[in-house]
């Protein structure tokens, strides 16, 4: 059996077959492969018994379940207004020239993929990012080139 | 009476049962509450927020669509607040919207176009919202996509949700990205669905067209080198009026005739006749299914299913690859007639196949894909060159300049011209079963149908799925091997029901022989072809249509059709046998379900 | 009503001096009806923003008919400038669970489920440990009722209940038609009590102290005390819990920077409010709002401030109706025409209008709410949004 099925059907011995289990097996499938690929939802479709089309419907409301592919670490840059106003976009700028691509793409080698997202919950201390589930805050242009630094070389 | 309830819309009292919503009263007592996203057929969004309705206390208008009307409620539908906010909502539809409706194919027959015009819409009021397009979707050989003109009032979502439980189309992304997709946004011939184009017929805009064929077929008739044959399904004389300013239900074949004669098509003939002829082959073929599995003991697929719906065939293709063995190889009366029209029809004209165009006028979109299909060129040829649905007929009737209501009658040319009443039902659900009952049934006792007036009516009207019952007693020798056998038929209309047969037959427990499946509701009166909008009192007119048509018509069982006998005598030789089964059988292949 | 000045107290983060399934224990053995009342008379409001009475809400979950009955915890915090229920259940999670426990109690619910916002994620580990340590007390209170983790993936309007409940039913997060009310019929059909995660803290603090002490806080019309989400251009950012009825310029005085020019109040779903009103303006007023306190300075742009509003509702937008989906685009681009000049100044009452009309039509809260942010910094900052 192919790896994606493998997976679908762990995650689905674990959260159910129902219509209902459909949100934790997605995220299952993107905390693995960092985005849902088309076999991917077609395979969750089949174990479900919905229509690939209903996976997609509901996977592509949330911000979180990609369709497009994305790399390994997934950077999300909070782009609301007070992180906005105390620096968010020297952060991006910042990361940026460090992975040497813009918002919205992947690196070559596949390992980092920069986004916006919007408020995260840590507007006390941001401007914040989330790589993955993790949490960075009190980002300056100086911290952010440690983190994504850190990434790169030990990671 | 306990749940009745009492409320006041604009001043009139109205008694409602609990439960049913503010616009179900304002329907009773006549108040008219303009619409978008509501349809009779599907369960309640109140997403588009036309229908919204001032309630006495309230400070929010309410959608009445989806708010139950409740005990002592005074509801006004046309104050100052109601008009402007109405007014705004279809102003953000239009900026949203591709406004060229000179060039629209639903242009006079668009819900957004009819609220604009009522509401006096500027399109300077507000900035256009309308996305950079991508290219309309033409890839299906039945429905057309067109995102610059969907209102996201998710109509084809839910019917294809709710009616036809095939799911091909989603609402995907949110926010100001929110729109109507395919699953990948895939173009619609690469991903499940059944062509059956019910999302079509649901469509308020001209964001879900068939996809259309006058064009190439006004070209054909134009060359004089070619001879351009058509024949009508039975569902298009009873829809066809309601484009050219006929009531609901009037049935227009006479008129039809001479319309497409006048058009310049060199024969217009009656798909009728290859219905008769599909119920002398399905009869037979299930007459020797029941052989097989009673006298010679051998395994057979029972129970037998009809064929004649693509969308339904493809729908089983799909969803239930493992039983195609249940169903007819017989081909549809479309498909036979294409088959026939270059082989048989050719050689009684002294015609060479290679410059007939043979047209079929369905009330179906998936008949556009049937057409196509790659084994259907059985005559050598393919079969049928182009389907055009009911709505695309009516387009070229106007087109054509002709004075339509004014026309006098005129009858379907011959050889292939002559029907009875069986094959006029073919186009009401419980039709198909009907016309194979009035001739097995004869077939197997000797006697006709013993219901009144041949009219098998357990098998008629609008309930999903409808059985019959009929035993079969003094048989004739022949058939020595059924007498006392009660025989169970199921019929099946809109594919949520052909889920619930199928589920039935994968767990064994179909008490059935004989399953009459079609794919849209109501059966092709409601095809994915015909003339928008439909609902149940639309469906129910044009069946009223259907069976009058049948009842007014000499011969009334398929056997009797004349031309029918002279085609076998001449040509086929007998049911089921070789050229038959060149012609007019088929094969089915398997298709991925998800 | 009676204006109170700033005032400081500390209900929810006080350290577990009584244990949380103490409480609990001592609760549940109360009839459920003196415990509904309880919370009735101690006036609390939801406190996640739209401050529907608590104890109004738990009473129709109490008389709802039908089994399983589901306890939800909204924990979808995604209001721009909150960040308490963070905090809350970081550090008191155990307050949270008590409270999800006697909603159990009073309404008959067996099940429960954190809604924990995608975001969150990396909390799940700590609350999962806290879980084991509930359902232990649980089992050793013989209460039937267990709670589960539910995750979101990134939608601000799934902290609609409706939105909510479609998401955990494995839908799209779009908002249903209300009636019928999630108490009726909620998640899968079944009677569902959907409360923020402070909301659940509060009540458990009012059966600890009492609903006499719990409305000695606050006003009239606002009982009790409220965490603030502090944040923007001030010294001293973070979650702070004050008593309500306050004045904005107490609240200014208190946080601000000396040279505060606005006080968002109720996140981007709120209002603005100008330095010129900042007297008048008592915060909380009306219903209570989530907390959400961004404050602005006299550096700030308040288009800038506008426009990211604006792309941030046009973008977390369901998309389902048309007044909201449509609406919002036109307003961020109608804002965008007006500052490049290709629309005059006046398109921004025209703006104003469709705002009103997005109030009155759209189908929850979301597209209901953008028109108090909108019209309050256009009518009070209107020069920022033409030059």
């Amino acid at each position: 059996m192919a790896d994606i099925q493998l997976l679908v059907k762990e995650l689905s011995a674990k959260h159910g077959k129902e219509r209902s289990s459909l949100m934790p097996i997605l995220q299952g499938v993107v905390s693995k492969e960092r985005y849902l690929s088309s076999e991917a939802m077609t395979e969750v479709a089949r174990e479900l018994d919905i229509s690939a089309a209903e996976v997609y419907g509901t996977a592509t409301f949330y911000s979180f379940l990609d369709t497009n592919p994305r790399g390994k670490y997934v950077i999300r840059v909070c782009r609301t207004i007070v992180c906005d106003m105390h620096g968010k976009q020297d952060v991006i700028k910042t990361i940026e020239n460090i992975l040497k691509i813009k918002v919205g793409e992947t690196t070559m080698d596949k390992k980092f993929s920069l986004l916006e997202t919007n408020c995260i919950g840590w507007c006390n201390e941001g401007p914040a990012m989330l790589i993955n589930d993790e949490v960075f805050t009190k980002l300056t242009v100086d911290k952010a080139r440690e983190i994504i630094q850190d990434f790169i070389r030990n990671k | 009476m306990e749940n009745m309830i009492k409320l006041n819309i604009d001043g009139i009292e109205v008694q409602i049962e609990k439960g049913k919503s503010i616009l179900d009263a304002a329907k009773k007592v006549k108040v008219r509450i303009p619409t978008l996203c509501h349809h009779d057929d599907l369960c309640v969004a109140g997403n588009c927020r036309v229908c919204i309705v001032e309630i006495e206390g309230r400070t929010r208008l309410e959608a009445s669509c989806a708010i139950p009307a409740e005990d002592g409620m005074k509801v006004l539908t046309s104050t100052p607040k109601v008009r402007k906010a109405r007014k705004d909502v279809v102003a953000l539809l239009v900026s949203e919207h591709n406004t060229q409706c000179t060039t629209c194919y639903r242009s006079t027959n668009c819900e957004l176009q009819n609220l604009s015009a009522e509401y006096n819409i500027d399109n300077e009021v507000y900035l256009s919202v309308l996305k950079p397009q991508a290219a309309i979707d033409k890839s299906s050989w039945s429905v057309e996509k067109d995102d610059s003109k969907c209102v996201r009032c998710q109509r084809c979502v839910r019917t294809c949700a709710e009616i036809q439980h095939v799911n091909a189309l989603t609402a995907a992304n949110k926010g100001d990205h929110m729109k109507i997709s395919t699953f990948m946004e895939l173009p619609m011939n690469d991903v499940v669905c059944t062509n059956c184009g019910q999302c079509i017929t649901h469509c308020p805009t001209g964001a879900l067209t068939e996809r259309r064929y006058y064009d190439d077929i006004w070209e054909a008739i134009g060359d004089p080198t070619k001879h351009v044959v058509i024949n009508t399904a039975p569902s298009v004389r009873v829809g066809l009026g309601e484009m050219l300013g006929f009531p609901i239900g009037t049935r227009v074949t006479g008129k039809m005739v001479t319309a497409l004669k006048k058009m310049g098509f060199d024969s217009v003939l009656d798909t009728d006749f290859t219905a008769d002829l599909t119920i002398i082959e399905e009869g037979s073929e299930f007459l020797q299914r029941l052989t097989d599995a009673l006298v010679n003991k051998k395994q057979v697929a029972l129970p037998m299913i009809t064929s004649c719906s693509p969308g339904w065939v493809k729908f089983i293709e799909h969803m239930y690859p493992e039983h195609l063995a249940h169903l007819s190889t017989c081909k549809s009366p479309q498909q036979m007639f294409g088959a026939l029209t270059k082989t048989y029809y050719a050689d009684k004209l002294g015609l060479d196949p290679k410059n007939i165009v043979s047209v079929a006028g369905m009330p179906c979109a998936a008949k556009k894909f049937e057409a196509n299909r790659p084994e259907m060129k059985s005559s050598g040829f393919q079969d049928v060159d182009a389907g055009l649905t009911t709505r695309e007929l009516g387009h070229m009737i106007k087109q054509s300049g002709l004075n339509f209501v004014d026309l006098e009658e005129s009858h379907f040319d011959s050889i292939m011209g002559e029907s009875t009443g069986a094959a006029v039902i073919f186009g009401a659900t419980g039709g198909v079963m009907e016309a194979a009952l009035r001739t097995v049934y004869e077939l197997v006792t000797g006697r006709p149908v013993p219901f009144k007036d041949l009219n098998i009516t357990p098998v008629r009207g609008l309930e999903g799925i409808k059985e019959a019952t009929v035993k079969l007693e003094n048989v004739l020798p022949a058939y020595s091997f059924l007498e006392g056998v009660e025989a169970k038929f199921a019929v099946a209309h809109g594919l949520k029901n052909a889920r619930i047969i199928m589920d039935q037959i994968v767990a064994g427990t179909s008490p059935y022989h004989f399953i009459e499946v079609m794919a849209c509701p109501g059966g092709c009166i409601g095809g994915g072809g015909q003339p928008i909008p439909t609902n149940n009192e639309i469906r129910n007119k044009r069946i009223a249509a259907i069976y009058a048509e049948d009842l007014g018509l000499e011969k009334r069982k398929s056997h009797d059709n004349e031309e029918i006998k002279t085609l076998y005598k001449e040509f086929l030789i007998k049911p089921l046998g070789e050229k038959s089964h060149h012609l007019l059988h088929t094969k089915y292949r398997k298709r991925n379900r998800y | 009503m009676a204006e109170k000045t700033l005032k400081r107290v500390d209900v929810i983060f006080t350290p577990y001096s009584v244990s949380p399934y103490k409480i609990l224990a001592e609760t549940i053995v109360k009839p459920t009806n003196e415990v509904i009342q309880e919370v009735l008379d101690s006036g609390l409001r939801g406190r996640g923003g739209a401050g529907f009475p608590t104890g109004l809400k738990w009473k129709f979950g109490a008389a709802a008919q039908g089994d399983n009955k589901v306890i939800i915890c909204n924990a979808d915090e995604g209001e721009p400038g909150t960040f308490k229920d963070r905090e809350i259940l970081t550090k008191v999670p155990r307050k949270v669970f008590s409270g999800m426990g006697i909603c159990a109690y009073v309404t008959g619910a067996t099940k429960g489920y954190l809604y924990l916002r995608g975001e969150y994620r990396y909390m799940i580990p700590a609350l999962e440990k806290e879980l084991e340590l509930f359902h232990e007390n649980c089992k050793k209170l013989n209460l039937n009722f267990s709670i589960e983790i539910f995750s979101g993936s990134g939608a601000y309007v799934c902290g609609e209940e409706t939105a909510l409940i479609e998401s955990m039913e494995g839908k799209r997060g779009e908002p249903r038609n209300k009636p019928p009310f999630p108490v009726q019929s909620g998640y899968k059909g079944k009677p569902t009590i959907v409360n923020n995660v402070e909301t659940f803290v509060s009540a458990s603090m009012v059966c600890r102290i009492g609903s006499a002490e719990y409305k000695k806080l606050g006003t009239d019309d606002q009982r009790g005390s409220k965490l603030f989400s502090i944040s923007g251009d001030t010294p001293v950012p973070g979650v702070y819990e004050i008593e309500l009825g306050m004045k904005i310029s107490d609240f200014v005085e208190e946080f601000g920077d000396s040279d505060t020019k606005a006080v968002q109040v109720g996140g981007v779903a709120g209002y603005c409010i100008p330095r010129k009103d900042f007297d008048k303006m008592v915060v909380g007023i009306g219903g209570t709002t989530g907390g959400s306190t961004m404050v602005f300075n006299s550096t700030r742009s308040m288009y800038n401030v506008l426009h990211n509003y604006l792309h941030f509702f046009a973008e977390e937008s369901c998309g389902q109706c048309t007044p909201c989906r449509v609406g919002c685009q036109q307003l961020l681009k109608g804002i965008e025409a007006v500052k490049h000049k290709t629309k005059p100044a006046e398109y921004l009452d025209q703006l104003m209008k469709l705002t009103e009309t997005m109030k009155v039509a759209s189908k929850c809260g979301l597209g209901q709410s953008v028109a108090n942010s909108f019209a309050s910094i256009v009518t009070n900052f209107r020069e920022e949004m033409i030059y």
